[in-house]
């Protein structure tokens, strides 16, 4: 060991391990909430988190993951004070059992599923019942709203089972690797959320279908506040902003969300 | 780069060091008894060692969160002692870091131990050197290597780790956020400059780390060099 302590080219590393290992991390803010967030609403919580820090001056902190992951997280003891869940079952399920604050659950976002590519005349109406493309993206029905509800739409317009018999169906384990999917061109469209390819003025890149709401179950997401919160006054601030304030309904519409009206 | 990749880097150095630390401390008295001989037990407990590669990471992120949580069955043992749960915490990264990294330090050293053959050994025991002495003064030394080899292991898969730190850290930010789940949030999130910027980040220190490393290996031991075909 000693000869290698000695080689001067070991002195960074070893300068590099022990200031890693004795430092302290810097440290954060006081006052904090703590938002376990599924995935695809991460990046509009960005970009409320300061509007709402303005408005009263709390911090939010968002960890992002599955919506599954996060629920077993906090049937396991995370250290969450409200969840904004990709679906309305999760949070339902936390409420039976009693890991939620009473009356706290409501949807503060509803899911648009859009057929989508990134080439520009790629996808319209008929695209789908014409055929002459190899692979469509979904993403995995049994664990993402998403997927489900196209699931329900290829189902609704009679494609469903001929598409499997075909092997046309490829299955993303979530929905920004369906977005992946069709982003980097591997399949010829995929049904993503709307949110992942709306523009800040609005518009849609590439070339898209938007099927109508009838096809699909709407996809409520649902939000609840956590028993176990330390911050329940907080978080209730929270939520009631995040459901009354205009500026926060506003951001999300333009995030490719319907809200409750 | 944003001050939020900054902290989250810093963690990701963090448990790697600590966790390497920790490896090392702990196994070299295992890899030690693991290279003894081939007893049953033995052969056991090197296969026990090894099941964390089998695992999908957060297949074993969910057995911790489980075992470990404050309802599951150590966790509530933790609990009525007075101990607060580790997951969720910086604590709780490391212990899943190292059960996840575990096979990457025992393996090397088992093997650098087995190498020494028993002759340098006895030989220093005839000049009455006690087994501490023998072990710290011949063994460690010319173990030197599987040592370096560990802890370059560890280090580097800890600095990659994923499913397993999501899992039981959860994901909060500047506490059990480490760089790979700050480029994970940066990806779900398609903003992929900055994904690729931390990205690029955490590969140069990994890169420049095993440079530094092999530079060294290569020299060999007493300057001679190792690798013949050169």
């Amino acid at each position: 060991m000693r000869h290698l302590l000695r080689s001067p080219a070991m002195w960074p590393c070893m300068l590099l391990l022990m200031l890693a290992a004795w430092s302290p991390a810097p440290r954060a803010a006081a006052a904090q909430l703590h938002i376990a967030v599924a995935a695809n609403f991460l990046g509009t919580l960005e970009k409320l988190a300061p509007l709402f820090a303005h408005a009263s001056g709390d911090t939010l902190l968002p960890s992002a993951g599955s919506t599954g992951q996060l629920y077993t997280q906090i049937t396991q003891g995370a250290p969450f004070d409200v969840f904004l869940s990709a679906d309305a079952a999760r949070p339902q399920r936390l409420q039976s059992q009693g890991l939620t604050v009473a009356g706290s659950r409501f949807t503060y976002a509803i899911g648009t599923v859009v057929l989508w590519s990134p080439r520009a005349g790629a996808v319209a109406g008929r695209t789908l019942r014409e055929g002459g493309y190899r692979f469509i993206g979904i993403a995995n029905p049994a664990n993402a709203p998403y997927g489900a509800a196209a699931q329900q739409v290829l189902t609704a317009l009679g494609l469903w089972s001929r598409l499997n018999q075909d092997r046309k169906i490829v299955v993303g384990e979530s929905i920004t690797q369906t977005w992946q999917f069709a982003a980097s061109g591997n399949d010829d469209m995929s049904f993503v959320a709307l949110s992942q390819v709306i523009r800040p003025d609005g518009s849609i890149s590439g070339s898209h279908w938007l099927p109508p709401q009838s096809m699909y179950r709407p996809i409520d997401q649902d939000a609840v506040i956590l028993s176990s919160s330390p911050n329940r006054t907080a978080a209730q601030a929270f939520t009631h902003w995040l459901r009354t304030a205009p500026q926060a309904a506003a951001i999300i519409r333009a995030a490719g969300y319907r809200t409750d009206d | 780069m944003a001050g939020a990749d900054l902290t989250a880097l810093w963690i990701s150095l963090r448990l790697a060091a600590i966790t390497t630390a920790l490896l090392l401390l702990l196994c070299t008295p295992l890899a030690w008894w693991l290279a003894g001989g081939r007893s049953r037990t033995r052969v056991l407990i090197d296969a026990v060692v090894s099941l964390p590669l089998v695992l999908p990471p957060t297949v074993l992120g969910f057995y911790l969160l489980i075992l470990l949580g404050p309802v599951g069955p150590v966790g509530r043992v933790l609990g009525e002692i007075g101990l607060a749960s580790p997951m969720f915490t910086f604590t709780g990264l490391v212990i899943g870091s190292m059960l996840y990294s575990l096979p990457f330090v025992v393996q090397p050293l088992r093997d650098a131990f087995e190498a020494l053959g028993p002759r340098s050994l006895e030989v220093a025991a005839t000049l009455r050197a006690s087994p501490w002495n023998r072990f710290f003064t011949v063994a460690m030394p010319l173990a030197a290597r599987g040592f370096l080899t560990a802890a370059v292991l560890s280090f580097a898969h800890t600095l990659g780790e994923f499913g397993v730190v999501l899992m039981i850290g959860g994901n909060i930010p500047g506490r059990t956020q480490t760089a790979s789940i700050a480029i994970y949030n940066h990806a779900e999130t398609l903003q992929y400059g900055a994904a690729n910027r931390l990205s690029a980040t955490l590969i140069v220190i990994a890169f420049a780390l095993l440079l530094g490393v092999y530079t060294v290996t290569r020299q060999g031991r007493d300057g001679v060099r190792v690798w013949r075909w050169h």
